[in-house]
């Protein structure tokens, strides 16, 4: 459609408002950034100092050389990995079974594992405790990564059900013809075709399980503390260290942030498809 | 709408092999977790005593009913849902509206601001502790200088404030999922209808209201339902920010749930209210899930 504003119309309609709500959405961000590169005294100082009288990198070197910080990234890193090849190693087949079958149950299990989904976390956290102090996986990799590939498998399996289901069925059957078994038929055809899909599904269960705290809180004592848990600590800690605190923030938002401009517009789709499409 | 034919297998037991894995670590990790929750419920359980465990029935859900924090943290739950779920939605809406439009940033401005949805509760909670902070918090120096305020205000050790404080938390956090859905919606109504309209005579008021959002009304839907379901189950950034503080001023249900568990260590309590909020919630779900299965074929 064609805009009949005039320039001045639309400035006020469209390019001021839009300013503002991403000034909105990105100030918090930029002045957590900000913080991180100025001085003790820039930050201390009142009525406040906006820019760094000169910017410093000292925070970023203390919080990596004093504190088990680049550790716990370490960990946040070893988790998140974990969850999202368990996560896969689950959803994947999961996918191809809703994708490719019709058998009794189907429909029950589809809505089954949206269900799962909803269930507020304190209802499960508890259990989840006892159980894996039963088990003896608390404060293990193990344990942490169980219950944050668990918590994106739901997703997961829809998000690929739907990719899955868009491959026609001929091109397994073509394989098959050729002689390929049907795991062949998988890895021949299936996942080539739907990488753009399992990326996206992989990248989604990495940021959710490095952004996850309540979890990892309650599971990973001092051996397997991700970097959302430590920096929670730290704010007890340095109750006042801003600097350290906006620096650590600033680390752990980066992959998250990175990551998530990658997959977001493909994500939107999975999240509001809301059917899969078979 | 089958697109392919389904193939006969031989072997019936095929996809249930495949699906066995997802099965067994949801049904180890969820179910079983939720109904051993239920059955915690039942009791008076004291972490550090499981032995004096004590089977009480509903005693536990007798007891919340009587509990004034249970009230208040139910009172709060509900605000805290219209308020955050409703002002992300407007904000989220006005947002999409505009980015629908062309216009050269436009591919910018969309992916700026998706970012507070991308980042760790824990982040939200440091960035905006920090901004809300009542010796060098940012927002205290703004209104002073514009002035708005005459002295710094305690913005999350206010009683009358920290809830409102923590809205506004969650609302810059939910926008950008409501703007991004939302501008998908507006993407899929066809150009036509709204050239029909406006040469019919329609206003850009009423081309939006007649033919734009009945359009939307099916993705405003789900994206309200599956928000609903997130905001109300959520307690990371209230907990992080104010620990429910001060007094119950931040309380919401599964805050509470998660405090008399933790802090007080009263399991079977604990679990009662966790319960509780997942009755509550049951309605949402089934409306979300109904809604979500409607395109799976059988």
């Amino acid at each position: 459609m064609i805009d009949r504003r005039t320039p001045l119309r639309r400035t006020f309609e469209l390019h001021v408002p839009l300013a503002m709500i991403v000034a909105f959405a990105l100030f918090p961000y930029l002045w957590m950034v900000l913080t991180s590169v100025k001085p003790d005294a820039d930050i201390l100082q009142w009525p406040l100092r906006y820019w760094p009288s000169q910017l410093t990198h000292e925070h970023y070197v203390t919080l990596l050389a004093r504190t088990s910080f680049a550790a716990n990234m370490g960990n946040s890193l070893i988790v998140a990995v974990g969850a999202t090849l368990v996560g896969l190693a689950a959803a994947i087949p999961a996918a191809y079974a809703f994708s490719r079958f019709r058998f009794p149950g189907r429909r029950a299990l589809l809505v089954g594992f949206l269900t799962a989904n909803m269930f507020p976390i304190v209802l499960l956290i508890l259990p989840i405790f006892v159980l894996m102090r039963m088990l003896g996986l608390l404060d293990t990799f193990v344990g942490v990564i169980a219950g944050h590939a668990t918590f994106a498998i739901p997703f997961s399996i829809w998000m690929l059900t739907s990719y899955f289901a868009a491959i026609p069925i001929e091109l397994d059957e073509a394989a098959t013809i050729d002689g390929a078994s049907r795991l062949q038929a998988i890895r021949l055809v299936i996942l080539p075709v739907a990488m753009p899909g399992i990326v996206t599904t992989a990248i989604y269960i990495f940021i959710t399980s490095w952004n996850e705290y309540l979890f990892a809180m309650m599971l990973a004592g001092q051996d397997v503390r991700t970097v959302t848990v430590a920096l929670q600590l730290f704010i007890g800690e340095f109750s006042i260290q801003w600097g350290l605190l906006t620096a650590g923030g600033t680390l752990v938002a980066l992959p998250a942030t990175i990551l998530f401009l990658i997959i977001q517009k493909r994500l939107t789709g999975g999240l509001t498809a809301g059917a899969v499409k078979s | 709408m089958s697109q392919h034919p389904s193939r006969r297998d031989n072997v019936a037991l095929t996809p249930y092999a495949f699906l066995a894995p997802a099965l067994i670590i949801t049904g180890l990790v969820v179910l079983v977790p939720a109904l051993r929750t239920f059955w915690m419920s039942l009791q008076d359980l004291i972490l550090y005593r499981p032995d004096a465990a004590r089977f009480i029935g509903l005693g536990n859900f007798v007891r919340a009913f009587g509990d004034e924090v249970f009230w208040i943290s139910l009172r709060q739950s509900l605000l805290w849902i219209v308020l955050a779920v409703g002002l992300q939605f407007l904000l989220g809406f006005a947002t999409a509206l505009l980015l629908n439009q062309s216009f050269w940033w436009r591919s910018v401005a969309r992916a700026l601001i998706v970012i507070p949805w991308a980042l760790p509760s824990v982040i939200i909670g440091l960035m905006w502790t920090w901004m809300y902070d009542f010796n060098l918090g940012v927002l205290n120096d703004m209104l002073l200088r514009l002035g708005l305020i005459a002295r710094p205000v305690a913005w999350l050790a206010d009683p009358d404030l920290a809830f409102y404080c923590v809205v506004l938390t969650l609302v810059w956090q939910g926008f950008p999922f409501f703007a991004v859905t939302i501008l998908a919606g507006l993407q899929s109504i066809p150009a036509d209808q709204l050239e029909a309209a406006e040469i019919d005579g329609a206003t850009r008021w009423q081309r939006l209201r007649h033919v734009t959002i009945p359009g939307l009304a099916d993705i405003i839907m789900t994206a309200l339902l599956l928000r609903i379901i997130w905001v109300a189950n959520s307690l990371d950034v209230i907990l992080l920010m104010t620990g429910g503080g001060p007094g119950y001023a931040t309380h919401t249900l599964p805050l509470y749930a998660f405090q008399k568990a933790y802090s007080a260590m009263e399991y079977g309590y604990g679990a009662a209210l966790a319960v509780i909020l997942t009755a509550l919630l049951m309605a949402v779900v089934m409306g979300y899930v109904r809604r979500s299965s409607r395109g799976i074929a059988t």
